[in-house]
């Protein structure tokens, strides 16, 4: 017995000396940094971009009632976004898992993640020469007689949502992808032995069973997109103006970080119950 | 009783050019069987030979390249597996993991939409019948393998099928469990008066279990029969080999009737035996098939027991003793080694040493004539 407390003993405090570095860098630079916006967002701002006392629950007034509406068109878009990206990113894990060829499935993945050897930023530029008024996509569609006056592409939501969805696709599709290799297809052989369609195979088997890959991505691509200040930023203009982009400003032009500080807080708090969601059902219980 | 369930007519199974080979794959190879209401049919073979894809193209999870696949007289072309009245127990259960057992079970009804009540209902009895009612609401991987077995059973049958695929259903299970299974599922079979198709490549779990057998090999079946039927008058060397254990002694066909035949061994021995092979001509190249425990060992002698008998004469290269019984491996003419199996009664024991020239003698109708 004795022996046994002694070595756990030891095992704990080894435990604690090891994961020490870690914790300390976390201390410093996301524990502390979150207290400081947390109180922050509670100060009154002051002369200079400066905070003051006393406490007052002003900025977040103003956040459920000027800011709601860009709070609100963030939570849209970065759910629309989702589920665009399920939509179209899980038929397309689909489609490279069941390829033959280990070469077929090897390049289809390095399709998927080409993307990413350009810059993020540049990719968004390269939308807007896309989307402009003398863009690509009207002069081509003025050029074969289409239409007679461009559209207004760029500098809407649909702009935002679509380089959002663009942006964002590989990260549904990598973890469905993973969940998918690991499903064993013979379960769906199983399903229709007993009497299942395709349709219900899918539903009560195949999807169950890969559910934490799809819970995965949804948050790979629901929290950096209720965040995303440079693509809204770049293609959305002031009708696709999110969350971020309120937050960005506050910071860097208006100065007012105690209403910065409190949009920050309330985002967070979105992102909280998208985390809750994924422990409940992300989390295998298979 | 005699009603045909299942027909397979000229069934060919036919898989695309994989990488390093130039034709296509013959999985299976003509296959004509009728399988009859409420029997239990084995299907054996060794590994490879297409037992598998026989029991898929049945269910429906495999489209033959030609020939018909018939169940209740009805051809199953174009009918989709789920609307077949087969169902399987799969060699590896492929039990749903996310699924409690009884979720399971009822997942079949629920597709047949059966109300929920009656459905669990269903469930419950199917598990009791397999023996397993107490684990209802445990998931599959907390289940031992004989457990996970059961479930797999209980889901198929609790549908009342029409005919019951099973692929290698025990092959995961230790000797004893085992045992204990095939004589479960027999029972169970007759209980239900299911149609069983049952996968092995273990040939003394068909002839313990099975009403009739098929042996398959490379694709072809070789033989249909009763289990004593396959294994007193095999029809090819293959089947002999592999049903039990077979001595071959090769020789050449000397003359023949429609029954009997006579081989010639080497210069100076000639044998009698009955025809196994569908067609033999005199002068072919054949072999004589004959079980060790139909042989008899004796010391040299040059007069046969009776008229009846075959004797060749032979050395003994190796005795085992393994208890019960003594083998002797003789060496008869230049290469054959023949094994000889006898009871060690108080009448017989160990009499013969390595090197003791024999004489080997079996009455002519225990021996088959076989081509290749
Ligand atoms: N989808 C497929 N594509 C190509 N070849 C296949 C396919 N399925 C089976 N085969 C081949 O067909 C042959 C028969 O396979 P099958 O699975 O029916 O054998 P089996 O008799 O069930 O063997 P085992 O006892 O090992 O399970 C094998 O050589 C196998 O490689
Ligand atoms: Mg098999």
């Amino acid at each position: 017995m004795a022996a046994g407390v002694t070595a756990r003993d030891e095992q704990k405090t080894g435990g604690i000396l090891l994961a020490l570095p870690a914790v300390l860098w976390l201390g410093l630079f996301f524990l502390l940094p979150l207290l400081i916006v947390l109180v922050f967002s509670f100060l009154t701002r002051s002369q200079g971009g400066q905070v003051s006392l006393p406490f007052t629950l002003a900025q977040y007034e103003r956040v459920f009632d000027t800011f709601w509406v860009v709070m609100q068109r963030s939570i849209n878009i970065a759910l629309l976004t989702t589920v665009i990206c399920l939509i179209a990113g899980y038929p397309l894990a689909y489609f490279i898992v069941r390829r033959r060829s280990n070469f077929g499935k090897q390049f289809a993945l390095f399709l998927v993640i080409l993307p990413f050897w350009t810059n993020f930023l540049v990719r968004t530029y390269a939308w807007r020469v896309l989307l402009g008024r003398e863009g690509l996509i009207n002069s081509t569609l003025i050029n074969n007689g289409i239409i007679t006056e461009p559209l207004e592409l760029l500098g809407t939501e649909f702009a935002v949502l679509l380089g959002l969805v663009y942006g964002f696709l590989p990260f549904m599709v990598l973890p469905i992808y993973a969940s998918l290799s690991r499903f064993d297809f013979r379960f769906i052989e199983a399903a229709q032995d007993l009497g299942a369609n395709d349709v219900k195979a899918f539903l009560r088997v195949m999807l169950p069973m890969t559910l934490p890959g799809v819970v995965a991505g949804c948050m790979l691509v629901f929290i950096p997109a209720i965040g995303t200040f440079v693509t809204s930023d770049l293609l959305g203009g002031t009708q696709g103006l999110m969350i971020g982009n309120l937050i960005y400003s506050q910071y860097n032009r208006s100065g007012n970080l105690p209403l910065g500080a409190a949009l920050s807080v309330v985002m967070m708090g979105v992102v909280m119950i998208a985390l809750l969601i994924y422990a409940r059902f992300g989390e295998a219980k298979e | 009783m005699n009603d045909i369930k299942v027909e397979l007519i000229d069934v060919v199974k036919e898989f695309p050019i994989q990488r390093g080979e130039t034709t296509r794959f013959r999985a299976v190879n003509n296959l004509n069987l009728d399988i009859y209401d409420g029997e239990f049919f084995a299907l054996l073979g060794p590994s490879g030979c297409g037992k598998t894809t026989t029991l898929r193209l049945i269910a429906g999870f495999e489209q033959p390249s030609s020939g018909q696949i018939l169940i209740d007289g009805k051809p199953m072309q174009g009918i989709p597996s789920f609307s077949r009245p087969v169902n399987t127990v799969f060699q590896d259960y492929a039990l749903f993991p996310h699924m409690s057992v009884l979720q399971n079970v009822m997942f079949g009804l629920q597709m047949d939409k059966v109300p929920r009540k009656e459905a669990e209902g269903r469930a419950v009895e199917a598990l009791e019948m397999v023996r397993l009612p107490n684990a209802l609401n445990r998931k599959p991987k907390e289940l031992s393998g004989g457990q996970q077995q059961r479930v797999a059973l209980a889901r198929a049958i609790v549908k009342r099928p029409k005919v019951l695929l099973l692929d290698e259903p025990l092959g995961a299970l230790d000797l004893k469990l085992r045992r204990e299974m095939q004589f479960e599922l027999k029972s169970m079979q007759q209980e239900l008066g299911i149609t069983f198709i049952f996968v092995t490549h273990d040939q003394e779990e068909a002839l313990t279990m099975a009403n009739r057998i098929g042996v398959m090999h490379d694709g072809n079946l070789l033989q249909v029969g009763r289990p004593e039927e396959i294994y007193e008058t095999p029809a090819t060397r293959f089947v002999a080999d592999f049903i039990g254990e077979t001595n071959f002694i090769d020789g050449k066909l000397v003359s023949h009737t429609a029954h009997e035949g006579v081989v010639s061994i080497d210069d100076e021995t000639t044998v009698t035996a009955m025809i196994g092979a569908d067609q033999v001509a005199n002068g072919q190249a054949v072999s004589v098939a004959v079980r060790p425990e139909k042989m008899t060992i004796t010391a040299y002698s040059d007069t046969p027991p009776s008229t009846e008998h075959n004797i060749v004469h032979g050395q003994v290269a190796q005795v085992f003793y393994i208890g019960t019984d003594t083998r002797y491996a003789v060496r008869v003419g230049k290469s054959a080694l023949v094994n000889v199996r006898v009871q060690n009664t108080a009448a017989h024991h160990t009499t013969f040493k390595e090197r003791d020239t024999v004489t080997l003698s079996w009455e002519r109708s225990v021996a088959r004539i076989l081509t290749h």
